[in-house]
């Protein structure tokens, strides 16, 4: 596997609602709609996580989804990033403290970028996808071996 | 063997591998004009042209992830069966000028039964992958396939039958035959009407062919999570796009080559070399034209409908309009 200049111009994001409250899951939307047009810059939203590069997490994470996310974020390959939208899945947001969370995010899978905003705003929304691919290019040139490497270490 | 014969046979190769790359990399970049039309009705300014291939690139750097309850065999083997049946139709395709490199071999039936392996592929793979989704993707690809069937053969019927009533004795299925002449040459009026019928046929059954909008029941993204192809990533995934690609390409052409075969050069009383590039030139627009109105545009105009609907569709209705083109031309004949 060795990382090359197709992967930021074509990066297929996968949505996953962790129990947000739809805020943030609209302005996603929002991305794909005329005036936003995301996928000028070859960002498509995908329907399963084998097919994603990213993943897009919204919501603070409660009870019920914590295996799914970790199962999700598991099955989408590698190399891949991922992105949280809204404040609630960075800190917990108008949910934190509640009974039913075990949130944020990144307590439990490895968070590349966070996009605040309660909801974000789409703008905000493509620049995190845009930082996403900062990381992306980190990895870029190393070998196959090196690159494993580093993924394991973040995993780590 | 004797030496000359060896010579053509590796010439044949060569060609072979040539129309091979040729359609793979005519293919996506008719997916990406696809895509740039769709996005400018829309009023988005939409990905560039290369989109497809950078999409294919990337998927190629992709981990190949293989699920543990997939049966792996037949699971990695769907996608090439896919591509190399798909990429074995342009062999008996002619290019407008260029004559399909097999055209003495194989005819339009051949077409057809070749049209279907990547359907059928995609149903072996998407049960092989023991995704629930993968599994009612499948079944909804299946139905669909045998819906779309006997339209489809309805026009061949056709197309053959008439011709051999004008010519006996041609080779009436082979594409170089019909594209000599052309269906609306040989019959009148009521004819006429007969093949336009016809045509909206092929032109309905072909979204149907391609899996998109309002037949992409199998894959259906918002439902089904992309259905037979949910388990599919990397390599594999990859190869199912240049599979659907080529495809594209397959069915404008082949609609190229059954209604619009005319050529450009003669209206400008042009010959030799100039007059073939301009008609492979020609070609080349007649098929965006034809995809465009095959494809594009009756993605973005409508919605998805359900698999019964669609069965209905194929079944009962379209079939309907194409036995009644068949009933012109066959009454154009008889008067
Ligand atoms: S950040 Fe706010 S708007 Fe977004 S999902 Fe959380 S609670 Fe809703």
């Amino acid at each position: 596997m060795k990382l090359d200049k197709y992967l930021d111009r074509s990066l297929w994001v996968f949505h996953l609602n962790t129990g947000s409250c739809n805020g943030c899951d609209i302005e996603i939307v929002a991305l794909l709609t005329p005036r936003y047009d995301v996928e000028r810059f070859g960002i498509k939203l995908v329907g399963s996580p084998k097919h994603a590069d990213v993943l897009l997490i919204t919501g603070p994470v409660n009870r019920k989804m914590l295996p799914r996310l970790k199962l999700i974020y598991e099955q989408t390959p590698d190399p891949k990033a991922v992105i949280v939208v809204g404040t609630c899945g960075t800190s917990g947001g108008v949910f934190y403290d509640s009974y039913n969370i075990v949130g944020p995010v990144d307590k439990h899978i490895p968070v590349d970028v966070y996009v605040p905003g309660c909801p974000a705003r789409p703008e905000g929304i493509i620049n995190g996808v845009l930082k996403a691919w900062l990381k992306l290019e980190r990895l870029r040139g190393l070998s196959g071996k090196e690159v494993e490497q580093k993924i394991e270490e973040v995993k780590a | 063997m004797s030496g000359g014969s060896i010579i053509i046979f590796v010439l044949k190769i060569f060609a072979a591998l040539v129309i091979a790359i040729f359609g793979i990399v005519l293919g996506l970049f008719c997916k990406g004009i696809d895509r740039k039309l769709a996005a400018m009705m829309q009023s988005r300014v939409g990905p560039p042209i290369r989109q497809p291939f950078l999409d294919f690139f990337k998927l190629m750097i992709k981990e190949n992830i293989v699920p543990d309850n997939a049966v792996p065999w037949i699971f990695n083997g769907a996608p090439i069966l896919a591509l190399v049946s798909t990429i074995s139709i342009l062999f008996y395709i002619p290019f407008g000028p260029i004559p399909a490199l097999l055209g003495n071999s194989g005819d339009l039936i051949l077409i057809a039964y070749l049209l279907a392996i990547p359907a059928i592929a995609l149903v072996a793979g998407g049960f092989s992958s023991g995704s629930t989704y993968a599994s009612i993707g499948a079944q909804r690809e299946m139905v669909l396939m045998m819906s779309y069937e006997l339209p489809l053969v309805t026009i061949i019927i056709t197309l053959g039958w008439r011709l051999n009533l004008a010519y006996p004795g041609l080779k009436v299925f082979s594409l170089a035959a019909l594209s000599a002449n052309p269906i609306w040459g040989l019959v009148g009026p009521l004819g006429f009407i007969g093949a336009l019928l016809l045509l909206f046929t092929l032109v309905i059954v072909t979204p149907a062919e391609l899996s998109i909008v309002p037949f992409d029941i199998p894959e259906a993204e918002t439902e089904l999570a992309g259905g037979v192809l949910v388990e599919y990533s990397g390599r594999n995934l990859a190869l199912f796009q240049l599979t659907n690609a080529v495809k594209m390409v397959v069915m404008a052409a082949l609609t190229v080559a059954l209604f619009f075969p005319y050529n450009i050069a003669p209206l400008f009383s042009l010959s030799g070399a100039l007059a073939s590039v301009i008609d492979t030139l020609f070609f080349f627009v007649k098929l965006i034209v034809v995809i465009f109105f095959e494809a594009t545009f009756i993605r973005v105009a409508v919605a998805r409908l359900k698999i019964d609907q669609a069965s209905v569709v194929y079944l009962i209705f379209l079939s309907a309009i194409g036995l009644l083109g068949l009933l012109f031309i066959a009454m154009d004949y008889i008067i």
